[in-house]
């Protein structure tokens, strides 16, 4: 029983981080209607810009504020810069359809290769600003340990953040006004090129939070987010892409999941599970848990 | 002081939408624009409202040349548009929805005032304010829309067949809202409607459009009174 | 009378299948003469250029004339390497029983896949085979007879003699690769102009209107996705054999290239997939060139040819939206319009 609230402790862990990559892919999704695949890329430049802060200064916050800042404004950048000259010159030919997705793919790559040029290739270690030694109970050593904790608080603030902005303030009345429909939010005087910029802004934050609690204890290299990537778009489609509740919950649920498949299973197993998990979610409820029916058609 | 439409052309890719229409809308009065499925009514409205853009010809509001102007900032220049279908927001709540419309003047206090005096001009939305905007009936989300309208304080009012749909009971009351918000409060109106005889009873000019173009405008009693116009265009 | 007539334009209809059938005949020749000229390394890049075209022309059999993207390709050619590797270590049959297996089993799962794709679109297609080109090449650690990290030596065995005695191993590959590539880019060709080729255009252009008018788009798109999936297949089994059937030859990486190459070729046109091949294959020699001028860093060569495919792509889709190629024709056919109205 105690390993089993151990297993499950750890996937939350896990979890959270799948869930803020979820969340970036969603802002973007309901912003532009675009996935973004250089979601992962992004946050791995503010992950490097974080490991180099702390490797200079020794500040794990002042690296993490950093890294958030710098991720809001790349989010910001691209959409300004990379996104909107592709819709101006977007048309109905066979390559426009996909253009998005080449086009942020383009990004990866373009970032990924910048990265590699900037602090070479090799893995970096990523010290972690807590102790990774799990948590003593008497005499039993937990596999859970302050590291953890600290990602499921942090990821939990800023969860909490996000919600009150969207529930409780104008800017998210409006951010979720042009999501739902850009139209009438534009008729009711929402400047709607401003919302899908500042989505791609938040979007950039969370990924850059991910990306942070992510590579602590662990080699830092510029693939070293794509697996992140992909189980952030599984999370946010088990969550139907369309909603924010549902990109934490998939985030969470696959997390917890994946966990228990690792410590019981074998790791090899997670990739494949992943997979099938996605297909058959695509298949049987496209919608995802959260989403609303008939809106996987774009 | 007036809408001033001159000489519009909008073009759908190779249609011609609209072909050339002008007229003119005092300021304080209702228009109606009467006409057939794709006369090209839906088409002015939004190219009004800046959510299309003209080919050809120009529109000025005030005295002052509206034409190319984004809709979020006609907005704040007065004019608001109530496009076709109900258009709320269906996943945000009755209040959120109204408070979309007064979003942009950013003044709490106002924004409260604002939407008080729609639940005055609707009751049933007061009941529903923290309801979610889809689970109101169809002709209660027509008065939440034209609520959303009235809270963006508009001085020119663009309604897209705001009957569409709504029992003859409720049809009713929306006109009867919509001639008071001309009359009492000294909105300009353009109602677009297929319901010629309802929209023309409370209007004081009409417009009658076909494929694109201009056939008949004037007086709306007049026009309720024509026979050639009935039989042609106004269907009864 | 009236026989006369449809005799012509059944004649008329055949010439051009004949006409490609000799332009890629001859252009196989010239290759082959070709080989016989130049340097070891160039004939291994020959190969390389071969296989990197048929993977190209299969992203381009699906994406241009299915509208489906598909991240994946490179777990397909996996599939397919894997599949030929296996049939020939454990059968040991003719070597071009080991390339069939290896398209009907990519093919095979393509259709499972595919049957899956055939109900998504845009990202969700794009972001499913994604995880399925990062997944995929994981089960080789699963299974001990897939031969872990290290994975498996497809074999093709030498030239046979009569070639001479001068025909080398990389001649021998680059004969299989180049002959293999043209066959099934020949074959692509006449699906594309068939007429299923031109329903699944019109699917891709319209789904709602080819629906309309009879044309099962979900079932073709299933059968494009299964065509694409076995070519992609064959693919993979030749750069097995000239590489190694392992994980580490079959990355996300070699998806995103296969990608990269199709966009720049044009996504529309499948004669520019040799072109998109060699680009492919020139780029890190270019990288590397350039890498030599700043010392030889090791970074710089790793990195420099992503840096500079990555931003032909993104220019790519935002200046030409509808491929380079399709841009050109518009270009040309503007400037005919242009001159015809001059004349009137």
């Amino acid at each position: 029983m105690q390993q089993v609230i151990n297993v499950f402790l750890i996937g939350i862990s896990i979890g959270s981080i799948y869930a803020l990559m979820s969340l970036a892919l969603v802002l973007v999704w309901r912003s532009t209607r675009v996935v973004n695949f250089a979601q992962a890329g992004q946050a791995i430049v503010t992950t490097y810009i974080a490991w180099e802060v702390v490797n200079r200064s020794g500040s794990f916050l002042m690296a993490f504020i950093l890294a958030v800042a710098i991720g809001g404004l790349i989010g910001g950048l691209v959409e300004s810069g990379m996104m909107r000259t592709l819709f101006k010159h977007a048309s109905d030919g066979p390559v426009a359809a996909v253009a998005p997705v080449i086009a942020t793919l383009g990004l990866l790559g373009v970032i990924r290769a910048l990265v590699g040029l900037i602090w070479t290739n090799e893995g970096k270690r990523f010290e972690s600003p807590v102790s990774t030694a799990g948590f003593v109970i008497g005499d039993t050593t937990l596999p859970f340990s302050r590291l953890n904790l600290l990602i499921i608080f942090t990821a939990a603030f800023v969860m909490i953040v996000f919600s009150i902005v969207f529930q409780r303030t104008n800017l998210g009345l409006a951010l979720r006004a042009a999501a739902y429909n850009p139209e009438i939010a534009r008729l009711s005087g929402v400047k709607v090129s401003m919302t899908r910029t500042i989505g791609w802004v938040f979007a950039g934050a969370a990924g850059a939070v991910a990306g942070i609690l992510l590579s602590p204890n662990d080699s830092l290299t510029p693939y070293s987010l794509d697996v992140l990537f992909v189980f952030g778009f599984v999370a946010a489609v088990i969550g139907g892409l369309e909603s924010l509740v549902g990109a934490v919950v998939g985030g969470l649920v696959l997390g917890v999941g994946l966990s228990f498949i690792t410590f019981y299973l074998g790791t090899s197993l997670v990739f494949p599970t992943a997979f099938i998990v996605l297909v058959v979610v695509l298949l049987v409820r496209p919608s995802g848990l959260f989403g609303v029916k008939g809106a996987r058609s774009a | 002081m007036t809408l001033k439409v001159e000489r519009l052309v909008v073009e759908h890719g190779a249609i011609r939408a609209i072909d050339g229409i002008s007229f003119e809308v005092a300021e304080g009065s209702l228009a109606a624009v009467i006409g057939s499925n794709g006369a090209g009514k839906t088409t002015l409205l939004r190219t009004l409202s800046g959510l299309k853009d003209a080919k050809l010809g120009k529109v000025s509001w005030m005295g002052r040349d509206i034409t190319g102007m984004k809709p979020e900032d006609l907005v704040r220049r007065g004019l608001s548009h109530v496009s076709e279908g109900k258009s709320v927001i269906p996943e945000l709540t009755v209040k959120e929805n109204l408070a979309l419309g007064g979003l942009w003047r950013n003044n709490k206090s106002e924004l409260a005032q604002s939407i008080e005096e729609v639940v005055e001009l609707f009751p049933r939305l007061g009941e529903r304010m923290s309801q979610r905007a889809d689970t109101l009936s169809g002709g209660e989300r027509q008065m939440l829309a034209i609520g959303r309208a009235h809270v963006s304080k508009p001085s020119l009012l663009l309604l897209d067949e705001p009957s569409l749909g709504l029992a003859p009971l409720v049809v009713e009351q929306i006109f009867q809202t919509i001639s008071m918000l001309c009359r009492d409060r000294g909105i300009t109106v353009l109602l677009v409607e297929q319901n010629a005889l309802g929209a023309l009873a409370i209007a004081d000019t009409g417009i009658i459009v076909n494929l694109g173009t201009v056939v008949a405008q004037g007086d709306a009693k007049e026009l309720i009174d024509d026979p050639a116009l009935r039989s042609a265009y106004l269907g009864y | 009378m009236l026989k006369q007539k449809r005799d012509k334009s059944s004649k008329r209809e055949h010439n051009p299948y004949r006409r490609r059938l000799l332009f890629f005949i001859l252009l196989g020749w010239g290759l082959l003469l070709l080989g016989d000229r130049v340097s070891e390394l160039r004939v291994y890049q020959g190969a390389l250029i071969a296989i990197y075209a048929l993977a190209i022309g299969s992203l381009i059999l699906l994406t241009g004339y299915s509208g489906q993207l598909s991240l994946g390709q490179g777990a397909f050619m996996a599939i397919g390497a894997y599949a030929a590797a296996l049939t020939q270590i454990y059968l040991q049959p003719p070597l071009i029983v080991t390339f069939i297996a290896a398209v009907v089993v990519a093919a095979l799962f393509g259709a499972i896949i595919g049957g899956g794709a055939a109900r998504l679109s845009g990202p969700y297609l794009a972001g499913t085979t994604l995880a399925l080109a990062l997944g995929l090449p994981t089960l080789a650690n699963l299974f001990s007879f897939l031969g872990g990290e290290t994975g498996l030596y497809f074999d093709v065995g030498i030239a046979p003699e009569r070639f001479g005695a001068e025909f080398t191993l990389y001649k021998w590959f680059f004969w299989i690769a180049a002959l293999a590539t043209l066959i099934m880019l020949f074959f692509i060709q006449n699906i594309l102009k068939s007429r299923y080729g031109r329903a699944w255009k019109a699917g891709r252009s319209n789904p709602a209107a080819a629906q309309l008018v009879g044309l099962q788009v979900g079932r073709r798109k299933v059968l494009a996705f299964t065509i694409s999936a076995g070519v992609a297949g064959l693919a993979g089994a030749l750069l097995g054999m000239v590489s190694l059937v392992a994980p580490s030859t079959f990355t996300l990486s070699l998806s995103f290239a296969i990608i990269t190459g199709a966009v720049l070729a044009g996504l529309t046109s499948l004669t520019g997939s040799i072109l998109g091949g060699l680009v492919l294959v020139v780029i890190p020699e270019i990288a590397e060139m350039v890498s030599g001028n700043f010392g030889e860093s090791e970074a710089v060569t790793a990195n420099f040819p992503g840096l500079i495919t990555s931003l032909l792509l993104i220019l790519t889709v935002l200046f030409t939206p509808n491929g380079p190629a399709e841009q050109w024709h518009h270009h040309k056919e503007k400037k005919k319009q242009k001159a015809l109205e001059k004349a009137h």
